[in-house]
């Protein structure tokens, strides 16, 4: 579908919703081109290549409220879809804060060129994705006798979408991806097979790191998994890789949002402008970031991006107040939703922490576990290495990190200069003081 | 990455993905009345195809050497209506339609999908998945035949005959009854989903199948406030069936269930972590299943070699009395399938039998590369995923030991109750599940509650551990959704009363 008809069925939904009755609404029209291509013991393995399009549209009606999809674009059947769709809304219970944001929210948008879409990306070919997957499973495959299955992974995507509401807001949006990587399992000599990954997720073409690299990458660290076992309960320092960091911040966002608030179901309710972490824990959010993965000049509600400060040095500045439940509380609307979300860096370099440690576990990755925002309270599986006098001495499985978030983040002792490149998130390798874990 | 599946309940937070836009003792015979030859007309027509449009978009996928193809044509309307702050102020339909297109070549997939179902569009479709073989066209596609299947889910009140004005009056009721319960229930949220789905598999080697599947979910939520203190927690139910499941009685215990199981975290403690007996209660509890064995025994990961069971089947894993299955045929239930997404079978398959692991779920690709039957265990999120090897509803058969005699044996450890979601590696075997309630075990008692604990094990090692298995099976009502390489589909599981005899619990060393 080229732009100019997307806006034009875009522009026309809010209208058939409209003319079905709706006071407001607002619609948006997405279609994503994606292929991938998997690579396993030397051949291709999975070939896919196909289109995804949907429609969403929102309908407001005298206080009440209803979200609809569909990924039939055809217009005869839209008209009858959006019909229902305001029918029904009819039958809701009336809520007072049911409306879209005010278009005040939508004026001062940016006019950057925020680097989304790769010009050159629409010329790779099918001979280069299958080029560079071969190439990377290659060098899995090939980097030890201990390897049992390398699989690789070589994708893109080009996606744009439409958005328009009927107090006027009208937004588009086009961006391009492409990822490359490699998952690698090794045998332990005894019937166990580690497994662990390298994957890189990137703007433009060009930024993708070397496929050997990759695929050599993942291999070197399913081996460093080789002979590993628990350790004793305990306390123990903790180094979080800058690759999985984000599973521990993403913790403090289910309670940072105005819907938790809302519900009273937040650790966080009344702690703006008090400490809720060490002084180096500093979270911005950057919207304008170029090539960034998740940059945006709008939001889902059409709220104009700007750069946010969410805690200073341990203390807590802002919620994500969307507009629906800023309403609510009676809190300004800031955005319901992160983008490119920067745990501020330090100094040192990651293998400077991991130095500084005499007794602690290296944390590479996190399996499972869950977290309760009402609470603090928290319960994650880990697996890494223990650090014995500043030096990774052996792997370490089948432990659990548990606490209670209002502690854990004064716990934070130093941070790396060292933000993984790969993720929306810019977060670097994290050193925690005395944490809790369970184990043997 | 892609390998690191999880299990979620209705409300569990979610788990995060490394590539951020990729991103888990009823048993039935097979009773009359299900798809029958005749009705496939009926699917052929409310997706506008004919046998003739299938075969010449075979002919299309098949040009290029391809060993097998098949056709998924798909229509799903999800409804949902939620409650919040005493008002049904939310309410939705999702409608989807589409067609996959899946070449095979030996183990290799070429995968497109349309969702606009024209000739042309589709003949497109075949020919981008067809590029996975590289040869002559392949012999021509037989006649079609259609499969007669059983009936495990019929909708009495299918959900396309159910507005929404009929569904609001259930969520007020189960409101009211939360808000009425007890003073100390400060917010409550209820919200139902329901879901037809249609579908239509034809296959090249002429096999045609068609199948409705009905789904419905309700969940009730609360927060309740006591001296300062906040606690929230949820109940759900969950099954195949139409709008006669939601019966008065039915809504009434999920409103009580939330309460009580939300009022009880007040006295919770956090109990010593490290390694202890763990007593897991029946019915939800099969999230063990699902994680210590249940997706290590898919066979596309022993195909690959990746699976920690890979080098296991015929010997013994467990104590004689552990039986295993996994079964799509326990009617009603949300993991039951009349047939699968490849048209094959539906059954129910053995994992363990009598301490000996038996065999693997299959898909049609691995049932191929090992020459056994498939298992009627291809599955997929929709017509826009390959199937994939996946579980349905996983459990343990009932053994010698009652609930009391499990409970007694312990001296200080855990029961696990409650749960919100679970996740694996397949080829460590290292799994993990979270309990959001239970209580400690001391001196062969339950005596305090405890909330919000990760438990920690390693499948292999977990199935020899379980020293006794009680009489009491239990199916889960809850409403699990099951991830797979990006792929979600709905799943169930139940367990007896099970004794681990250690697990790794995260509690406090401080």
């Amino acid at each position: 579908m080229e732009k100019q008809e997307r806006m034009e069925l875009t522009r026309w939904a809010v209208k058939q919703a409209l003319d079905a009755g709706a006071g407001q609404a607002a619609a948006k029209t997405a279609s994503v081109r994606s292929i991938d291509v998997e690579f396993r013991d030397g051949k291709l393995e999975k070939l896919q290549e196909a289109t995804q399009s949907g429609l969403t549209l929102a309908v407001y009606l005298d206080q009440r409220f209803s979200a609809h999809s569909t990924s039939n674009l055809d217009r005869k059947f839209l008209a009858g879809f959006i019909k229902e769709a305001v029918a029904m809304t009819r039958y809701l219970g009336q809520d007072p804060f049911r409306t879209l944001p005010d278009p005040s929210l939508y004026a001062g948008r940016e006019s950057l060129d925020l680097e989304l879409v790769d010009p050159a990306g629409s010329q790779i070919t099918m001979d280069q994705r299958l080029a560079l997957a071969r190439e990377i499973e290659a060098a899995a495959r090939t980097a030890d006798p201990r390897v049992i299955s390398a699989t690789a992974g070589v994708g893109d995507a080009a996606g744009a979408s439409a958005r328009v509401t009927s107090n006027g807001f009208e937004g588009e949006t086009e961006s391009t991806l492409f990822y490359a990587g490699a998952e690698v399992t090794v045998g332990d000599g005894a019937g166990g097979r580690p497994e662990d990954w390298d994957y890189a997720t990137v703007r433009f073409r060009s930024q993708l790191p070397a496929g050997a690299g990759l695929g050599a990458n993942a291999a070197r660290m399913a081996l460093a998994k080789i002979g590993q076992a628990k350790v004793e309960s305990g306390l123990y320092d903790m180094v979080v890789d800058n690759r999985v960091g984000e599973r521990l911040v993403s913790l403090l966002l289910g309670p940072m949002q105005a819907r938790a608030l809302q519900q009273k179901s937040s650790y966080l309710d009344g702690m703006i402008g008090k400490s809720i972490g060490s002084t180096l824990l500093t979270l911005t959010d950057d919207p304008f970031i170029p090539r960034g993965l998740a940059s945006r000049l709008f939001d889902d509600e059409g709220i104009s991006a700007r750069p946010r400060v969410l805690v200073d040095q341990g203390v807590l500045r802002e919620y994500f107040v969307d507009d629906y439940y800023g309403r609510k509380l009676g809190m300004a609307a800031t955005t319901g939703s992160p983008s490119n979300l920067i745990l501020a860096a330090g100094r040192q370099t990651g293998p400077a922490l991991l130095a500084g440690v005499n007794r602690g576990i290296y944390v590479t990755s996190f399996l499972g576990g869950n977290s309760n925002p009402t609470t603090g309270d928290f319960s994650l599986g880990v697996s890494g290495m223990l650090i014995e006098s500043g030096k990774l001495t052996r792997p370490v499985n089948e432990m659990n990190l548990s606490g209670n978030l209002r502690e854990f983040w004064n716990r934070l002792s130093a941070v790396g200069n060292d933000p993984y490149l790969y993720s929306a998130w810019k977060i670097p390798t994290l050193l925690f003081t005395q944490a809790d874990f369970s184990g043997a | 990455m892609n390998r690191r599946d999880f299990i979620k309940g209705a409300t569990a937070a979610g788990v995060l993905a490394a590539l951020p836009w990729r991103r888990a003792s009823a048993q039935g015979g097979i009773p009359p009345g299900g798809t029958m030859a005749s009705d496939v007309k009926r699917y052929l027509e409310a997706f506008g195809v004919t046998e003739q449009d299938i075969r010449a978009v075979m002919g299309v996928a098949l040009s290029r050497s391809g060993d097998f193809c098949d056709l998924f044509f798909q229509s799903t309307v999800t409804n949902s209506v939620g409650l919040e702050d005493n008002v049904v102020n939310r309410a939705g339909c999702a409608a989807e339609m589409g067609v996959g297109i899946r070449v095979v070549k030996g183990d290799q997939t070429g995968y497109s999908y349309c969702e606009e179902i024209s000739l042309q569009a589709m003949k497109a479709a075949a020919a981008t998945a067809a590029a996975i073989a590289d040869g002559p066209a392949s012999p021509a596609v037989p006649e079609m035949a259609v499969q007669s299947l059983p009936s495990f889910y019929p909708a009495q009140t299918p959900w396309s005959e159910v507005g929404v004005d009929r569904k609001v009056p259930l969520l007020q009721r189960v409101n009211d009854r939360m808000r009425g319960a007890d003073p100390r229930i400060i917010k409550a949220t209820v919200s139902m989903v329901d879901q037809a789905s249609r579908m239509l598999v034809a296959r090249s080697d002429g096999r045609m199948a068609a199948d409705d599947q009905p789904l419905a979910r309700f969940t009730a939520a609360c927060i309740a406030e006591h001296q300062g203190r906040r606690e929230q927690n949820y109940f759900d139910v969950s099954a195949r069936a139409g709008f006669e499941l939601f019966t008065p009685a039915l809504l009434d215990r999920v409103a009580d269930e939330a309460v009580r199981s939300t009022l009880a975290l007040f006295d919770a403690v956090k109990p010593d972590g490290g390694e202890m007996p763990v007593v897991l209660a029946a019915g939800s509890s099969g999230i063990l299943l699902h994680e210590a064995i249940g997706h290590g025994m898919e066979a596309d990961f022993n195909r690959k070699k990746i699976s920690i069971f890979c080098d296991k089947v015929g010997k013994p894993v467990a104590r004689k009395f552990v039986s295993i299955v996994d079964d799509g045929t326990v009617a009603a239930n949300r993991g039951a399938i009349n047939v699968d997404d490849e048209g094959n079978d539906t059954e129910k398959t053995w994992l363990v039998q009598d301490g000996i692991l038996t065999g693997y779920l299959h898909d049609r690709i691995s049932a191929t590369h090992y020459r056994v039957k498939p298992t009627g265990s291809g599955r997929r999120q929709s017509f826009r995923f390959a199937p994939q090897p996946r579980m349905r509803n996983t459990y343990m058969l009932p053994g010698p030991h009652s609930r009391d005699e499990i409970i007694a044996s312990v001296k200080k450890g855990l029961y696990a109750e409650t749960f919100t979601n679970g996740q694996v590696l397949i080829g460590g075997g290292d799994f993990t599940f979270y309990v959001k309630s239970g209580f400690l075990i001391e001196d062969g008692k339950l005596t305090k509650p405890v909330k919000d604990i990760n438990i920690i094990g390693n499948g292999p090692k977990v199935l020899e551990q379980i020293t006794m298995v009680g009489d009491d099976l239990q199916f889960s009502e809850g409403g699990w959704t099951c991830g797979k390489n990006g792929q979600g589909v709905p799943v169930s599981m139940g367990l007896p009363t099970v004794l681990v005899s250690s697990a790794t619990v995260g509690g406090s060393n401080g």
